[in-house]
């Protein structure tokens, strides 16, 4: 034991002395949380509007006076002509142009009944029936105050109640996702990359005639990478309590003992792939594809898993992130308990035993 | 001998704040001579060495590689030396017949010359059947032979060698020496460092830096007789030992 | 000129002698564009629905009837307790809940007015969101429906009422994949040219070999084009790879001249390669280098309106991204393929990215001296 935690300090010297590595290491959760805590929203607002009015009357004003006073438009344009609209969404600025009809206030005040014409530049699906949806709101809205003492028999009421995260913030869903993410990267992409770069400069042979068993070296070098990763989830935590306001409904030891399983699941993948491959530049790649893009689409914090094609679905269940996300999600925003993630935890804890089992086949083979 | 100088150096010193790595050197190298350039690590060899090939401005003296001031004609001088270092030189994921090709290319051989060139080295490095594998997979031995040979692949008027032959067996270190020799009697100048002190015995001049200074410079028997040594290990202990910092 | 002739000669043998790398260097993309605009469909439907009704009347039954047929809605699950309901939200099977209360039907006829009581997991605040807005409004149809079967309403209607139509153009079908595919070919150009610029680079100061080009006549700015002449030409072929995919795999007919893309790719890929020269002026290892280029790629990836739109970010960040190079590409694939945009359209795009191209470059080619 003794032997191993010399091997031990040893990798952490080669971690420290690396500061610009470190730096990057300990930085990247943080921005990461920053990132997606303050810049990232699919929230709409201030979407640019053009109005082309063909009546320009009292009740076309009013309108236009109520948009541009929500957060969600700045009427940028007046147009007066139809083929002014083209150009101007070619040059990209303008998100949705309103036509307003000759004889808005007439129609609207005497027969009861008129039509507005919403352009959207629906290249982005999203933006696009989002402003249709605030537009028909403030609209419905305007057309309210019209029509105030007019009340409605038979009427289904509803009301709405947001459970767990009632100010619909983007945090909740991401939070757990940083943490998949970060762990993966930390832990099985530099895990990975530090046994290839021994072997690609030549260094492993020396260590391997040590009398530490090969195994026990490679694990060395992990337990590092695995120091710092939970020092990024404590990071990751203390952040997303204090600076984003998520709070961890769930019990915190869970929430520590299944990220702890999740960066063992990790480094067996790590292994997994330095067992493979004797250039950093493949593991690097490798640990890119392999790692990194399936636990950014499949773990079901960016892109939503019910969506995608059955074949993607499917493939989603073998990656790791996709239950460690589940896990984090259940205990940490919503509060719940072990019995409700004990199946995902067996899960992980199976993928956990099968990587390992491969990594060290493969290492008997290709170091005996 | 001849006595053309190919390499003056005179006071040639460099400072890294406040630390001076070479200590106001002077020494001169005659066209075609083998000089063994010594010393412990960190006695400032590869220092002295990278600024004689341009890699590095002095802080301070005078010097002329092949003519060349190496403060003002770098480049000049680039063109006339070849260079080999103790970390390996050519491209492992290339073939051999492409590291010739490539090196005698950047220094301006035309299509005709790196043909003769390469059909030349492969044979008198007994290369036929190897001459299209990749480099990587090569005895170590042979990639230093063959690395040489493509350091002067362009008849450079002065090869730098840094501890060309690390790790290398004593009978490769022979086949490699005969190179050296074979280069020599063309016309080449040899510059090289080295820690066997058999090899500094086959040099003609051999300078023995200690602390940034060149501490003895002569033939190694001269040296012999002047240490009262038998072997040149003895010589180099000697001084060696006067040495106050460390690597 | 025929010692950058050699080192290009050199530098493609590298390139193409290597299978592993250059295999990924063509299925990586690929792979992507197929995967990620496939995955990456964030249109709310497939909402999964959890009723407790306690009502069990025609009416109830009409109406979830009339939200399982809309389209955005699964039945998942129907019970007349709100606890069974509600398990499925905490399991993750159901994303709503709605209670119809007892008297139901009862209570619209009788007292003129009833209430539904809605739960939604909001942990996915967007969907939860959309979801909740949709389910209101399919109750707010069948709410009319009702109405319509009790009042006769005379000739003019007796409240006042706004149509409103609208026409999206550009994507009239709303196929996000229209939107996802230039942009995610967009980032992936970013990320193969500066990442395996930078790698390259660095690998030759790992091995040592730089040290011998250095002592050599090669001029800097030779070594330097014989670096950045493949890496171009490289991208240009993973541009064109991605384009097929996008027409054939995708079926998208680019409205805009693909010309324009390929004008604006040329100079793009300077300034991206420029990023990955820089990258290895700073880098010592191929670790620091792949590390370094992901922490930016993923920033500049992240906040190039990729994923969420960029005028949806806060004001401070939205002048962020004015230094973002990769944000004005995906602008301009998008513009070109989805609007049709021509030269004139992204003039002040491509003067920016000259700028930009210019400005990395030389800052790379400043620190590349100062530190060899």
């Amino acid at each position: 034991m003794k032997q191993f935690f010399a091997f031990v300090k040893k990798e952490f010297y080669h971690i420290w002395r690396d500061k610009r590595t470190l730096f990057i290491l300990l930085g990247m959760p943080i921005t990461q949380i920053i990132i997606f805590g303050f810049a990232l929203t699919n929230e709409v607002k201030n979407s640019k509007m053009a109005i082309l009015d063909f009546s320009k009357d009292v009740s076309s004003h009013e309108l236009i006076q109520k948009i541009s006073s929500s957060k969600y438009f700045d009427v940028s344009n007046v147009l007066t002509r139809y083929d002014e609209v083209e150009p101007l969404f070619k040059k990209g600025k303008i998100k949705v142009v309103l036509v307003i009809p000759q004889q808005f206030s007439n129609e609207l005040l005497h027969a009861n009944q008129t039509k507005l014409q919403l352009i959207c530049d629906a290249s982005d699906p999203n933006v696009a029936n989002t402003i249709v949806n605030y537009a028909t709101a403030i609209i419905k809205d305007f057309q309210n105050t019209i029509v105030q003492d007019q009340k409605l028999p038979y009427r289904i009421e509803t009301e709405v109640r947001m459970m767990y995260n009632p100010e619909l913030k983007g945090a909740y869903s991401f939070v757990p996702g940083v943490m998949a993410l970060i762990l993966m990267l930390t832990c099985a992409m530099m895990t990975s990359i530090a046994i290839v770069k021994e072997k690609e400069m030549g260094t492993m042979e020396v260590i391997l005639v040590s009398p530490l068993k090969p195994f026990r070296v490679v694990l060395a070098k992990a337990v590092p990478y695995m120091l710092l990763s939970m020092v990024n989830v404590i990071t990751i935590l203390l952040l997303s309590v204090y600076v984003l306001d998520v709070p961890i409904s769930g019990n915190l030891s869970l929430l520590i003992s299944e990220s702890l399983l999740f960066t063992i699941t990790s480094l067996a993948l790590g292994l997994l792939i330095s067992s493979i491959t004797d250039s950093q530049q493949v593991a690097m790649l490798i640990s890119l594809m392999g790692l990194f893009l399936p636990t950014t689409v499949f773990s079901g914090y960016m892109f939503p898993i019910e969506n995608m094609p059955l074949p993607l679905q499917i493939m989603s269940n073998i990656v790791p992130a996709k239950w460690y996300y589940y896990i984090v999600k259940t205990i940490m925003i919503k509060g719940l308990g072990f019995t409700y993630v004990w199946k995902e935890t067996l899960i992980l804890i199976g993928m956990t035993v099968v990587l390992f089992a491969f990594s060290i086949k493969n290492f008997k083979t290709r170091l005996a | 001998m001849n006595k053309e100088k190919v390499i003056v150096a005179e006071g040639l010193t460099k400072r890294f704040g406040d630390f001076v790595a070479v200590d106001h050197i002077s020494f001169e190298v005659s066209k075609s001579e083998i000089f063994g350039f010594l010393g412990a690590n960190g006695a400032g060899k590869t220092t002295a060495m990278r600024m004689l090939c341009g890699l590095s401005i002095p802080t301070s003296g005078k010097a002329l590689v092949a003519g060349y001031d190496v403060f003002k004609d770098t480049d000049n001088i680039k063109n006339s030396i070849g260079y080999m270092s103790q970390k390996f030189s050519l491209y492992e994921d290339l073939t051999i017949r492409e590291n010739i090709r490539f090196y005698g290319g950047i220094y301006g051989l035309t299509k005709k010359q790196i043909q003769d060139k390469t059909s030349y080295l492969v044979d008198h490095l007994h290369l036929q059947n190897h001459q299209n594998s990749l480099v990587k997979s090569l005895p170590l031995g042979w990639k230093q032979k063959l690395a040489f040979s493509v350091a002067i692949v362009h008849d450079p008027a002065i090869v730098f060698l840094d501890e060309p032959t690390g790790g290398v067996d004593p009978v490769t270190r022979r086949e490699f020496w005969e190179l050296i020799y074979d280069a020599s009697e063309r016309g080449i100048t040899i510059f090289v460092t080295t820690h066997y002190m058999d090899e500094a015995e086959y040099c003609n001049r051999v300078s023995i830096m200690v602390d940034g200074r060149i501490e003895a410079l002569d033939t190694p028997k001269a040296l012999k007789i002047n240490y009262d040594s038998a072997s040149m290990d003895e010589v180099f202990l000697k001084l060696a030992r006067k040495a106050v910092r460390g690597e | 000129m025929s010692v950058l002739k050699y080192l290009l000669q050199k530098e493609f043998r590298q390139i193409f002698r290597d299978p592993a790398i250059l295999r990924i260097i063509f299925m990586m993309p690929a792979l992507q564009l197929i995967i990620i605009p496939m995955a990456a469909d964030f249109e709310v439907r497939n909402v999964n629905l959890a009723v407790a009704d306690h009502d069990h009347s025609a009416y109830a039954q009409q109406m979830v009837q009339k939200i399982k047929s809309s389209g955005y809605f699964k039945l998942i699950h129907y019970s007349s307790t709100y606890q069974d309901a509600l398990k499925n939200i905490e399991s993750d099977k159901a994303d709503v809940v709605l209670e119809i209360p007892s008297n139901f039907e009862k209570n619209i006829i009788r007292e003129d007015h009833t209430s539904l009581f809605i739960a939604v997991n909001a942990v996915n605040g967007m969907k939860a969101n959309l979801g909740a807005a949709y389910l209101q409004s399919i109750i707010q149809d069948y709410n009319n429906q009702i109405r319509l079967k009790w009042i006769q309403f005379p000739k003019i209607p007796p409240q006042t009422n706004i149509e409103v139509t609208v026409s999206n153009w550009f994507n009239p079908m709303l196929n996000y994949k229209y939107f996802m595919v230039p942009a995610v070919l967009a980032t992936l150009l970013t990320m193969v040219g500066s990442f395996l610029t930078a790698l390259n680079i660095v690998r030759e100061k790992e091995i040592g070999t730089i040290e011998q080009i250095n002592v050599t006549p090669i001029k800097k700015y030779h070594f330097i084009l014989g670096k950045l002449i493949p890496f171009w030409i490289l991208g240009l072929v993973v541009l064109t790879i991605g384009l097929i995919i996008m027409r054939f795999f995708y079926q998208i007919h680019p409205i805009g001249n693909i010309l324009v893309v390929y004008f604006f790719a040329a100079i793009y890929l300077l300034c991206v390669l420029g990023l990955g020269l820089l990258i290895s002026t700073y880098a010592d290892t191929q670790q620091q280098a792949m590390l370094i280029s992901f922490f930016l790629l993923m920033i500049f990836i992240l906040l190039g309106g990729l994923f969420t739109p960029i005028d949806s970010m806060p004001s401070w960040v939205q002048k962020l991204t004015w230094f973002n190079p990769v944000s004005y590409f995906i602008d301009v694939v998008r513009m070109v393929v989805l609007k049709g945009s021509g030269l004139s359209d992204i003039k002040n795009h491509i003067f920016i990215i000259v700028g930009f191209a210019i400005f990395l470059n030389s800052w790379a080619v400043w620190n590349y001296k100062k530190t060899n």
